[in-house]
């Protein structure tokens, strides 16, 4: 039996996968990415070792991805985040054609084809607004655990307008309508709102088509999930994995090369792109 | 420095360096009280053949500000303007001359020289004129305004009353020059000069043309930025037109060997926009990795547009000089003429993809590069990528975020190539 593991080394935190041959996942793990992302990548693996009951030598080939992907040093192989999450979606969701991605730091749109090709692709820019540091500044703001604001959102009747989607001022714009008396729900229905508007935007730039898969982070946040589905009328699909999307992404195209046999590539031209299976 | 990122050296970057360090020499001779005369005044559309005819020598504050940010010396130049006054969002450019010009002129590359001219010759750029006008205000030179209307519209023709009114300005700025130098202007050797400035462009093109064939034998933006600094600086003399016949002999040279800048040519693109400048080595490993070569610039363009026909001509040397402030540089075209010259390039140079850096301290050339990414994209189908730096300011790049754009971009167009070799197999 042929293994594949992806690691998937985000801003915050770090997801590990192995899959068989099957496809399978037999392992994972998730971790806080913290400031040294070499042993983080490394952990990752470990815990997701740990947890498919395999070893090390088992697993025939490891890519890395994310923007922690270079510190991935005992990866075979380097693969954008972008690329990744396209194959992921097209593995869990095989009509998949666009896919929007919003991790820790980032916020992505993804046009892709059949095969789970990138037709293209868009991010947000030096600018954390629509990315999920805006919605847990504003937990912050509120004193509010992350897990718990989205929920919390769907209860809002009366959202507040924001006037930044700035990630930094936002706080203060969130303190302002806490003054005013306004209901928690209200104002974090408006941050969601605010957030999915600024996300469409973005993604609309490589054209939304459907089907449309949410992943990421900020793919867990039920608020997020029903603000983008009510703003663009139509379903999202959200896995229950799909934290884990770039990770088993990356682990499938590991697992296409070692079932090809590669081996780990030279660095030149950039081991980057994905095999046709 | 790896195999695949080492700068091809041969006799034209030797003559180019010489060439160039002679120039600057000849700045920083004037600077410290040399006689002779010079000019400020801008890239796009130079006159540089007037100011020849008279000796003065002309001096480009964006060709230092490019230097000083090369040397990677710009920041403390730009918080020096800054703590003046000037935005934070202002042209990094002006912020980076304006700084060097209040710490005593000394760039790295020598002594920038009191102007006796500010010659502002392209109006495109609002910011442009400000920047001059402020020049003015601190040296107390005189300033000249040419004032050379946008060419409208789609055409790539300038009106005859725009012609018109660039050489009735022309003649207006001959007496300025005749004014500063004391001399009258000596129409024959104007048209000796600009007859040196149509072989200089004969010449340019014939580079430029190189570059569609495949492999191309040097890269149309990494290569050609430095090539290109004599035909601002020295363009309309005889070693100019040296240069470039030796450049282009060595290039073709290249070309018939089948040699490249990479050893491999994997994807050849078309590029718009400046590079940022502060990162250009990091920059360009970031396509050579890949095997990327770029056929075409349009930043190349700046100055100039020649491989289109263009020529300056010794029978009609004003005339020629306003064209080419008019019609034949990329700055002074509207959007949609930049739209199909980046087109030309796609379908002449046989481009598999076009990529986009914009420029985040230039509001007026980085509007709309978002619709001419969707153009590209979307209308013609090339794949076309956009990044965001600067091309002077170096907070403005974020080396990670630049990395996974561009990796993700060659990721899916490797993945395309693959796709269509596997199914013709």
């Amino acid at each position: 039996m042929n293994y594949g593991a992806g690691i998937d080394v985000g801003s915050t935190q770090t997801k590990a996968i192995i899959l068989n041959e099957e496809r399978r996942i037999v392992g994972r793990a998730l971790i806080d990415t913290g400031a040294y992302i070499s042993q983080a990548a490394e952990r990752s693996f470990a815990k997701a070792l740990e947890d498919s009951g395999l070893r090390r030598e088992e697993v025939g080939y490891v890519v890395g991805t994310g923007y922690g992907r270079f510190k991935v040093t005992f990866g075979d192989a380097q693969i954008t985040e972008i690329s990744c999450h396209a194959r992921g979606a097209n593995l869990i969701f095989p009509n998949t054609r666009t896919v929007i991605d919003m991790g820790g730091q980032d916020a992505k749109g993804i046009k892709i084809g059949e095969a789970g090709d990138v037709k293209d692709f868009v991010m947000n820019d030096k600018c954390a607004a629509g990315t999920g540091r805006f919605l847990a500044n504003s937990a912050e703001a509120l004193g509010l655990p992350l897990d718990a604001i989205g929920p919390l959102a769907l209860k809002g009747t009366n959202p507040v307008r924001l006037s930044t989607v700035c990630a930094v001022f936002v706080e203060s714009d969130i303190m302002s309508y806490v003054a005013q008396g306004k209901k928690m729900e209200d104002i974090l229905a408006g941050v969601h709102s605010a957030i999915a508007a600024r996300t469409i935007a973005l993604v609309r730039r490589v054209g939304i088509e459907p089907e449309v898969t949410f992943t990421g982070g900020v793919s867990l946040n039920i608020g997020m999930v029903k603000a983008l589905e009510q703003k663009l009328e139509m379903p999202l699909n959200v896995s229950p994995e799909s934290h884990f999307v770039g990770a088993i992404g990356a682990a499938l195209m590991a697992l296409e090369r070692a079932v090809a046999g590669d081996v780990a590539e030279p660095a030149t031209y950039a081991a980057g792109a994905p095999r046709p299976s | 420095m790896s195999e695949a990122t080492k700068p091809y050296e041969a006799q034209m970057h030797q003559l180019q360096r010489e060439m160039m360090a002679k120039y600057f020499d000849e700045m920083t001779a004037l600077a410290e009280g040399a006689s002779g005369y010079n000019a400020h005044l801008l890239v796009s559309g130079n006159p540089v053949e007037l100011l020849r005819a008279f000796d003065i020598l002309p001096v480009y504050p964006e060709v230092n500000a490019l230097q000083i940010a090369v040397k990677k010396q710009a920041l403390p130049f730009i918080q020096k303007a800054e703590e003046m006054g000037y935005s934070i969002d202002n042209c990094a450019y002006v912020k980076a001359d304006i700084g060097c010009f209040f710490e005593g002129g000394k760039a790295p590359f020598g002594k920038i020289p009191q102007p006796n001219l500010i010659l502002c010759n392209y109006v495109g750029c609002n910011v442009y004129l400000q920047w001059f006008e402020h020049l003015a205000e601190y040296t107390g030179a005189p300033i000249f305004n040419l004032d050379v209307p946008f060419l409208r519209g789609e055409t790539e023709e300038a009106s005859e009353e725009d012609i018109r009114y660039v050489v009735k300005q022309l003649e207006d700025l001959i007496e300025v020059c005749e004014r500063i130098t004391g001399k009258s202007l000596d129409y024959a050797r104007l048209q000796r000069i600009c007859g040196l400035s149509g072989e200089t462009g004969e010449l340019w093109t014939k580079i430029k043309e190189l570059t569609q064939r495949r492999p191309s034998p040097f890269d149309a933006y990494f290569d050609a930025v430095s090539l290109m600094a004599p035909l601002y600086c020295l363009r309309g003399t005889e070693e100019c037109v040296r240069y470039f016949e030796v450049a282009y002999k060595e290039l073709l040279d290249k070309a018939e060997a089948g040699q490249g800048p990479l050893p491999e040519e994997r994807f050849r693109f078309v590029i718009e926009g400046p590079p940022p400048w502060p990162y250009l080595r990091i920059f360009r490993e970031l396509f050579s990795k890949w095997g990327a070569v770029a056929v075409a610039s349009t930043y190349s363009t700046v100055g100039g547009i020649w491989e289109f026909g263009f020529r300056h001509d010794a029978a009609h040397p004003l005339e020629s000089i306003a064209r080419h402030m008019l019609q034949w540089n990329l700055t002074n075209r509207g959007l949609l003429t930049r739209y199909q010259q980046i087109r030309r390039y796609v379908e002449e140079w046989s481009a598999d993809a076009v990529v986009i850096h914009s420029v985040k301290s230039c509001r007026l050339f980085s509007a709309g590069q978002g619709d001419m990414r969707e153009y590209f994209a979307k209308e013609l189908g090339v794949p076309t990528l956009l990044i965001e730096s600067d091309l002077e300011d170096p907070r403005y790049f974020s080396e990670a975020q630049m990395r996974t754009r561009v990796d993700a971009f060659f990721e899916s167009l490797e993945h395309k190539k693959m796709l269509s070799v596997g199914g013709s197999q």
